[in-house]
């Protein structure tokens, strides 16, 4: 048994090796005192993180993405918890075609969906920039919102909405006293994690954004010059820690009040 | 007393081609104890949702106190629901959850605080108000569900099996608790069981449901003495059933060839005709005699005890006798799995206690 445990452990190990490693380089490679990704490392500075700073044209683009991402996020976690308090709540026909459309997005090749949304956006006259950017996005972010939300309804004790009806509440005043504070985690996990992967999301952002570059199309476009190497990577570094803080947070917010304390978180949105 | 508060007339509810209720029609007075009693998928639970306005019959009227409450939804009834699993809102303390159903009732604050903690008080919860559900046992949260909808001071408290959850002493004790509340508020409680002793227990009236139709509805009393078909007279506690033809009327009572047994003549309670081929004579294992001895019964029987089951307060003894073909049931307080040694007794029955029944 001893042995077998060991195996497994060295498996683990090497799998995270592999997915963290390159990933590492990064912040380190940050903050080394030279402009090239190579051993041995020189030197330790911040250089690159003020060089980085400096550039204004960073700064809109970091705007553009919050912009899309705040838009994209809030208007796909919304579509979305109607369509999972649907399908976790009610049995209707075609159940299953409608959550494999919402689904489908999901698995397309994303380089398809975004020549299709460039080709009708064009078609209909439209000018490219952040609008159908979001667009996109928030078709992109919708299946992904659909699953967090709906593993938070999914068993949730709708006599809970029913004793609250009972209790002289119409159907809003229902949502917004019993269902929304219940669903508050899931929403929240939702929100975050729809915003990280519009955040990060770089195909359809190439395809559509025009000259309104976003954070991801920014890097890319500064990585063409060897000499601007340094201030990208440490751009790299403050995203992967960003972007996995939201992640962790998104996850424990997700699991709140599910399983054994399921009962005992209180969200007080309301006196 | 209004003997008409809450008329049920004609309803039906179909779910697809399921009949939940099946053109039900009766009325409840106010103030009463009424429990629907059936076995689960009776159509029960249906009844009480569409009082409550959780679901819209297919066909019929409901009237409360007078005015059509048919299509009101849930939250414009004058009703109130304890739920079967509580459903005690986990995101707010207790009492939160009692205030809850007051805020549309345009309440001052301190008609509020007054009404809560009267309730609280009615219920025995006074110092839980911080707690939250998962800080509750099962008795406590069901007294908080009881205090949520007792609290909106509704005209019927509708509860759907509300003590099917808690183990037996607490049940029994609730059970009396129930009851002394309800007669101590005044309010008319609509109760749905499954539970036959519970109903009996409890109701001023039982509605005995058997595939969304009412099999009977009476007094719990005479509901165990009288039952008007052999569901019933089976769903409510326990009996023997005898085979049996009628032969010629005498006033009240009808001569009855029971199989196995001979010619007898019984009470025609439920008026049946001569002739019928298809009746059965129930007896209750309780007003049956077992002895070591014969008796001046009207019906002696010599039989060997084949099994028995010691309850403590009774023992009920099944009892093989070459007059009857099948096993017959017969309780009895005064003897217990000890007092016969080798098996063999006397069974005794009056004709009194047969009750025939139509067979359906």
């Amino acid at each position: 048994m001893e042995q077998k445990n060991n195996t497994l452990l060295i498996y683990t190990l090497l799998y995270f090796a592999f997915l963290y490693i390159p990933v590492l380089f990064l912040p380190i490679f940050s903050f080394n005192d030279a402009n090239y990704m190579s051993f041995p490392l020189s030197g330790f500075t911040t250089e690159h993180y003020e060089e980085m700073w400096a550039k204004t044209n960073l700064h809109k683009a970091l705007w553009a993405s919050i912009k899309v991402g705040v838009v994209a996020s809030v208007v796909s976690t919304t579509i979305a918890l109607f369509a999972a308090k649907a399908f976790a709540r009610y049995k209707f026909r075609g159940q299953n075609i409608s959550y494999g459309a919402i689904m489908i997005p999901f698995l397309i090749p994303e380089i398809i969906l975004a020549v299709a949304i460039l080709v009708i956006w064009l078609s209909l006259g439209f000018k490219l920039g952040l609008v159908p950017v979001t667009l996109g996005h928030i078709l992109f972010c919708t299946p992904f919102a659909m699953l967090i939300l709906i593993a938070r309804i999914e068993g949730f004790d709708f006599s809970l909405e029913e004793a609250s009806r009972d209790l002289g509440e119409n159907a809003w005043g229902t949502f917004y006293r019993v269902s929304l504070p219940l669903y508050l985690p899931g929403i929240i996990a939702s929100l975050l994690l729809s915003f990280i992967i519009s955040f990060d999301e770089f195909v359809l952002a190439f395809f559509l954004t025009g000259s309104d570059a976003t954070l991801p199309m920014y890097m890319w476009a500064q990585m063409r010059f060897i000499q601007k190497l340094p201030h990208v990577l440490a751009l790299g570094a403050v995203i992967i820690v960003f972007t996995t803080f939201i992640v962790l947070l998104a996850f424990w917010l997700r699991n709140l009040g599910q399983g054994k304390e399921k009962a005992e978180f209180g969200i007080k949105i309301h006196e | 007393m209004n003997d008409s508060f809450i008329q049920i007339n004609g309803i039906s509810k179909h779910f697809g081609n399921v009949k939940a209720v099946d053109d039900v029609s009766f009325q409840i007075k106010e103030g009463e104890f009424f429990s629907l009693l059936g076995p689960s998928g009776c159509g029960k639970t249906t009844l009480l949702r569409l009082l409550a306005g959780f679901e819209y019959p297919t066909s019929g009227n409901l009237l409360l106190d007078g005015s059509d409450i048919t299509a009101l939804p849930p939250d414009k009834r004058p009703t109130n629901m304890v739920f079967q699993n509580y459903a005690i809102f986990p995101h707010i303390n207790v009492e939160k959850n009692v205030q809850f159903g007051l805020r549309k009732l345009g309440l001052t604050n301190d008609e509020i605080t007054k009404r809560v903690k009267d309730v609280l008080s009615l219920v025995k919860l006074e110092g839980y108000e911080e707690r939250y559900s998962s800080q509750l046992s099962g008795g406590q949260r069901q007294r908080v569900a009881l205090a949520r909808a007792l609290v909106r001071q509704p005209k019927v408290l509708l509860l759907d099996e509300p003590l099917g959850a808690l183990d037996k002493k607490l049940r029994d004790e609730m059970q009396l608790e129930l009851r002394t509340l309800q007669k101590e508020i005044g309010i008319t409680f609509v109760f749905v069981t499954h539970d036959q002793q519970e109903a009996i227990s409890m109701s001023d009236r039982v509605a005995v449901m058997s595939e969304g139709k009412i099999q009977q509805m009476s007094s719990p009393n005479e509901l165990y003495k009288n039952p008007q078909n052999i569901f019933v007279s089976d769903f409510i506690g326990e009996t023997n059933f005898l085979k049996a033809k009628t032969n010629s009327k005498d006033g009240e009572y009808i001569n009855v060839n029971i199989e196995d047994l001979g010619s007898f003549k019984i009470k025609n309670n439920l008026n049946i005709s001569e002739n019928a081929s298809d009746v059965i004579c129930s007896v209750r294992p309780e007003t049956m005699m077992i002895d070591r001895e014969k008796s001046d019964w009207d019906i002696c029987l010599e039989g060997k005890i084949k099994q028995t089951s010691y309850l403590g307060e009774m023992t009920k003894f099944y009892v093989e006798t070459k007059e009857i073909e099948k096993i017959i049931t017969v309780s009895s307080q005064y003897f217990d799995n000890q007092s016969f040694q080798d098996g063999k007794c006397f069974i005794s029955i009056n004709l009194n206690d047969i009750s025939l029944l139509n067979k359906k």
